[in-house]
C-alpha cells in the first residue's frame, strides 16, 4: 500500500511500495488502450502543473494522465507566471494552494524544491524532477517498462551511461533498482562519475565496454552541452567516442539487451541512431508507461487529499469549505 | 559605583586563575580578586553569584551586523543585544556591509552606532580591498585611524595571491592581523554544501575540503614569506588543522577560529533541505569535526567565534540552492561552547580562554581578563543550568539557527561592560 501525502522521491520507499506504485500502474496501463481513454476517477479535482524547467514530455505526460482521469489540469510555466515579477516559489505556490487544487506537480532546477513545498504548503506535492536530486515518475515508468519486458528486476544487471553526476534521472533509477534487487553499474568518464556512488552500492566504471558487458538493461542519459562549457569534458564529440552506445559498444550486452533512453535524445552524441531506433529499444514505450504511471500517483495522492479534507473538516477545520461543499 | 559580585567560581584564564573568588568593582574596573570571606566593603550592589562562573566578558572576533546598509536583518543595536545575552562584551563586525566599510567614514558611523546602543563594545574589522572585490587595497590606514582591529574581506576569499602578499606586508606596518575567508572562488563556484555522499544524495553541488586547504596552505606561505599575521577564519576540515598545527610548529605568525556550528554539527543537518544549515565554509564531515575539536584541545586553534550571520526569513525560506549562507550564533555561542567541556575536549578554563584572552590578543584589545586595573567586562553564568533554544525567543533580529528547539546546558546570567549591567536574566525574562 501507498500512505504517503506527497511523492518526492524513490529514497526512503520500500520495497512494498514501489511494488504497489507499480502494479497500481500497470493497472491504469489500459485505459490508454480503450476507444474512450478516460475515466471519472479524478472529476472535479484540478491539478496543477508548475514547471519552473521546460518540459515537453513530462509535463505533456502529467496532463494527459490528469485528463484521462477527468481532472482539470492547469500548467503554469516559469516564464508564463508572476516568477518573472519576482514572487518567490513559496508565494506563488501558497497563491495556488489558496485555488484549492488536489495536487501539486512540481519541476524545479533546484534540488529540494518539492520538498520545501511539501513542508510549507498544505496540499499534496508530486515531484516532477528538482534540479540534480530526483525524478521518481521516471524511475517508476522505467521499472515498469523493464518489467514489461523482463518479468521480475532482482537479479538483472543494468548499466547507466552519461553524466551521472547532474543527473536526477540516475539518481531516481539507482535508488529504485537497487531497492528491487537489480545490480547496478554506472559509466561515464570520472568528471561526470563521483566516486562516492558506490556507497549506494553500485559499481562504478569509466570503460564503456566494460561497463556494458553482460548487462540486461542499458540507460542512456542526455548529455547537456553546457558540461563542454564548465570543463567537465574537452568537446561532445570526445564524449560521443567514448560513450556513445553504439552497435559496436553493445557487443558483449546479452544478446536481448533492453535500451532505454528518458530523453530528449542527442543522436549520435549519448546514442547511436542504430540503437536508438534498434529492434531492443524501449525508448517510446516508457513513454507510454509515463502516463500510467503519473495516472497512478495522481489517483492515490489526490483522492487521498479528499480524505483528509474530511478529517479536517469533522475537527472544525475548513468550516467554509464545509458550508460550500453542503451548498453543492 | 561599586559592586561586589561574591560566592561565585572566578575563571580568568588570562591569570591562570579558577577558584572561589569575589570581585570588587569600582568606577567600572576591576579592583580586587580576592578569596571569599575577605572583608569586601559593602557595594552599591552586590550580585550573589554562589554556583556561578564569573568569567572575564566574552569576545567574539567575528559577526555580521549588518548595520550599515541590511538594517532588516540586523543592526548595531539587535546585533550587541544578542551580544550581551549571549554573554559578550566586546564583538569585531566584519566588513560586508553596504556601504562595505573600506573606509573611515564607514568605520566611524559603526562606532558611532556602537556607542549610541551602549550594550557592548563593537570594533569594526575593515576591508582588506576596496568593495570587497579583491583587486585594491582599501583605504587600511585611515580606518587604522578609526579604530579597526583587523582587515578581511570575509565571505570572499581574496582570489588574488599577490593581493594577499602586499596586504600582509602592508597591514603589518600597523600590527594589524588579516582575518580571511579561505575557500577557492573555483573550487567551491556554485557549491551549496560540503561535497561527499550527503551532498550526492539530495543533489546539491559540494564544496570539496580542497577549496580550503589549497588556500590555507597558500596564505601559511605568504606568511612565511611577509611575516604578516595570519588569522584563518572559521576552520572547517582536518586538512586545514593540519596545516595550521605546522605552521605554528614553525613558529610562524598564525591564529585560527572555529565556529560553534562547525564544532557541533556535521552535514547531516542539510538534510531536508535545511537553509538553516547553510553556511560558508560548509558544514563538514564527522572527521573534519573531530579534527577542529582536537585542533582546540591541542591549542593549534586559538579562537571560538560564532561568524554570526543573521538573515531575514525571507532569505532562509527559500530553494536550499538560493538560500542566504550563515547562522546567527551570539546566543547560542556559550552552551555549545561548554558542550566541549561535558565532553572533555576542553577545560572550563581552555574553553573561557578561547572566548576571552586569546580573541583579545589576536586583535590587541586590553580586554578578556579580570586583573586588578582591567575594565570590568564580565560574564556570569549558571555552567549547569539547562534550557531550549527557541528561535523566535532570539534577541538577534534574524531567527536563522540551526539549533532551534535544541536542549543546551550553560546559562548567561548577568553581563557587565565596564562595570554597567548591560544584561541580567531575571530582567530581561520580566520584560518578555
Amino acid at each position: 500500500m501507498f500512505h504517503r501525502r506527497h511523492f518526492l522521491g524513490i529514497e526512503g520507499l520500500t520495497k512494498d511500495e514501489l511494488l504497489f506504485l507499480l502494479s497500481t500502474a500497470e493497472s491504469f496501463r489500459e485505459i490508454s488502450e480503450r476507444e474512450v481513454k478516460k475515466v471519472p476517477t479524478l472529476r472535479g479535482k484540478t491539478i496543477i502543473n508548475l514547471f519552473y524547467e521546460p518540459s515537453t514530455r513530462t509535463r505533456t505526460s502529467f496532463e494527459i494522465a490528469a485528463k484521462r482521469l477527468s481532472a482539470d489540469a492547469i500548467n503554469i510555466t516559469a516564464a508564463a507566471s508572476s516568477v518573472a515579477k519576482g514572487e518567490t516559489l513559496l508565494d506563488t505556490a501558497r497563491n495556488l494552494v489558496a485555488m484549492r487544487p488536489a495536487a501539486l506537480v512540481v519541476r524545479h532546477p533546484c534540488s529540494g524544491a518539492p520538498h520545501l513545498l511539501a513542508r510549507l504548503v498544505d496540499c499534496p506535492v508530486i515531484n516532477a524532477g528538482d534540479g540534480m536530486h530526483e525524478h521518481p515518475t521516471q524511475a517508476l515508468l522505467d521499472m515498469m517498462t523493464i518489467r514489461a519486458y523482463k518479468g521480475e528486476i532482482a537479479g538483472l544487471t543494468v548499466a547507466i551511461v552519461g553524466d551521472l553526476l547532474h543527473s536526477r534521472v540516475a539518481r531516481s533509477n539507482v535508488l529504485a533498482l537497487t531497492t528491487l534487487g537489480a545490480q547496478v553499474r554506472l559509466v561515464g568518464p570520472p568528471t561526470l562519475l563521483p566516486p562516492e556512488f558506490r556507497l549506494w552500492g553500485v559499481e562504478v566504471c569509466t570503460d564503456l565496454r566494460r561497463g556494458l558487458a553482460g548487462v540486461d538493461v542499458v540507460m542512456a542519459l542526455r548529455l547537456q552541452r553546457e558540461r563542454q562549457a564548465r570543463n567537465f569534458l574537452p568537446s561532445i564529440e570526445e564524449y560521443a567516442r567514448h560513450f556513445c552506445i553504439t552497435p559496436d559498444a553493445l557487443a558483449a550486452a546479452k544478446d536481448d539487451v533492453l535500451i532505454m533512453h528518458p530523453g530528449p535524445m542527442n543522436r549520435g552524441v549519448e546514442i547511436d541512431s542504430q540503437v536508438a531506433d534498434g529492434p531492443y529499444s524501449v525508448i517510446l514505450e516508457q513513454v507510454t508507461n509515463g502516463v500510467a504511471v503519473r495516472m497512478a500517483l495522481l489517483y492515490l495522492l489526490a483522492t487521498q487529499e479528499r480524505e483528509a479534507t474530511e478529517e479536517q473538516a469533522e475537527v472544525g477545520l475548513h468550516a467554509p469549505r464545509r458550508h460550500a461543499g453542503a451548498l453543492a | 559605583m561599586k559592586i561586589v559580585i561574591y560566592g561565585g567560581t572566578v575563571i580568568d584564564p588570562a591569570n591562570d586563575l579558577a577558584a572561589p573568588r569575589d570581585v570588587l568593582i569600582e568606577d567600572g574596573v576591576i579592583r580586587a580578586v580576592v578569596p571569599p570571606q575577605s572583608g569586601l566593603a559593602t557595594g552599591d550592589m552586590r550580585i550573589d553569584a554562589s554556583g556561578l562562573i564569573v568569567a572575564p566578558g566574552l569576545i567574539d572576533m567575528h559577526v555580521h551586523l549588518r548595520e550599515p546598509g541590511y538594517e532588516y536583518k540586523e543592526t548595531v543595536l539587535t546585533g550587541t543585544q544578542a551580544a550581551v545575552a549571549g554573554g559578550f562584551t566586546a564583538v569585531a563586525c566584519m566588513a560586508n556591509t553596504n556601504p562595505v566599510n573600506d573606509n573611515g567614514a564607514v568605520t566611524r558611523y559603526i562606532r558611532e552606532r556602537a556607542q549610541a546602543a551602549n550594550l557592548a563594545r563593537v570594533f569594526p574589522i575593515g576591508a582588506l580591498s576596496k568593495g570587497l572585490r579583491g583587486e585594491e587595497l582599501a583605504e587600511i590606514g585611515e580606518m587604522v585611524s578609526e579604530g579597526i582591529v583587523a582587515v578581511s574581506d570575509d565571505g570572499c576569499p581574496v582570489m588574488d595571491t599577490h593581493l594577499m602578499r602586499r596586504a600582509l606586508e602592508y597591514c603589518s606596518m600597523f600590527h594589524l592581523p588579516i582575518s580571511v575567508h579561505e575557500e577557492d572562488s573555483y573550487l567551491a563556484a556554485g557549491g551549496v554544501m560540503n561535497e561527499g555522499p550527503t551532498a550526492l544524495r539530495l543533489g546539491l553541488k559540494g564544496i570539496p575540503n580542497a577549496a580550503e586547504e589549497v588556500m590555507v596552505a597558500r596564505d601559511i606561505a605568504l606568511a612565511r614569506l611577509t611575516g604578516g599575521r595570519l588569522h584563518i577564519a572559521h576552520v572547517s576540515t582536518k586538512e586545514a588543522v593540519a596545516l595550521i598545527r605546522q605552521a605554528k610548529a614553525e613558529g610562524l605568525p598564525v591564529t585560527a577560529e572555529v565556529t560553534p556550528h562547525h564544532f557541533t554539527l556535521t552535514e547531516s543537518a542539510v538534510e531536508g533541505y535545511n537553509t538553516n544549515a547553510k553556511m560558508a565554509p560548509p558544514l563538514r564531515s564527522l572527521a573534519d569535526v573531530e579534527a577542529v575539536k582536537e585542533g582546540l584541545r591541542d591549542g593549534t586553534i586559538d579562537v571560538i567565534a560564532t561568524d554570526h550571520a543573521p538573515h531575514h526569513r525571507d532569505e532562509k525560506e527559500v530553494e536550499f540552492d538560493q538560500a542566504a549562507h550563515g547562522v546567527v550564533g551570539l546566543e547560542t555561542a556559550l552552551p555549545l561552547a561548554l558542550r566541549l567541556v561535558h565532553e572533555g575536549v576542553l577545560s572550563l578554563p581552555d574553553m573561557l580562554r578561547t572566548l576571552t584572552v586569546n580573541p583579545a590578543r589576536i586583535l590587541g584589545l586590553p580586554y578578556g581578563t579580570l586583573s586588578p586595573g582591567a575594565p570590568a567586562d564580565i560574564v556570569i553564568f549558571d555552567p549547569h543550568r539547562r534550557w531550549t533554544v527557541e528561535a523566535r525567543n532570539l534577541r538577534s533580529k534574524s531567527k536563522n539557527t540551526p539549533f532551534d528547539g535544541w536542549d543546551l546546558t550553560g546559562k548567561v546570567l548577568w553581563t557587565l561592560v565596564q562595570g554597567r549591567v548591560v544584561y541580567a536574566e531575571e530582567e530581561a525574562d520580566r520584560r518578555r
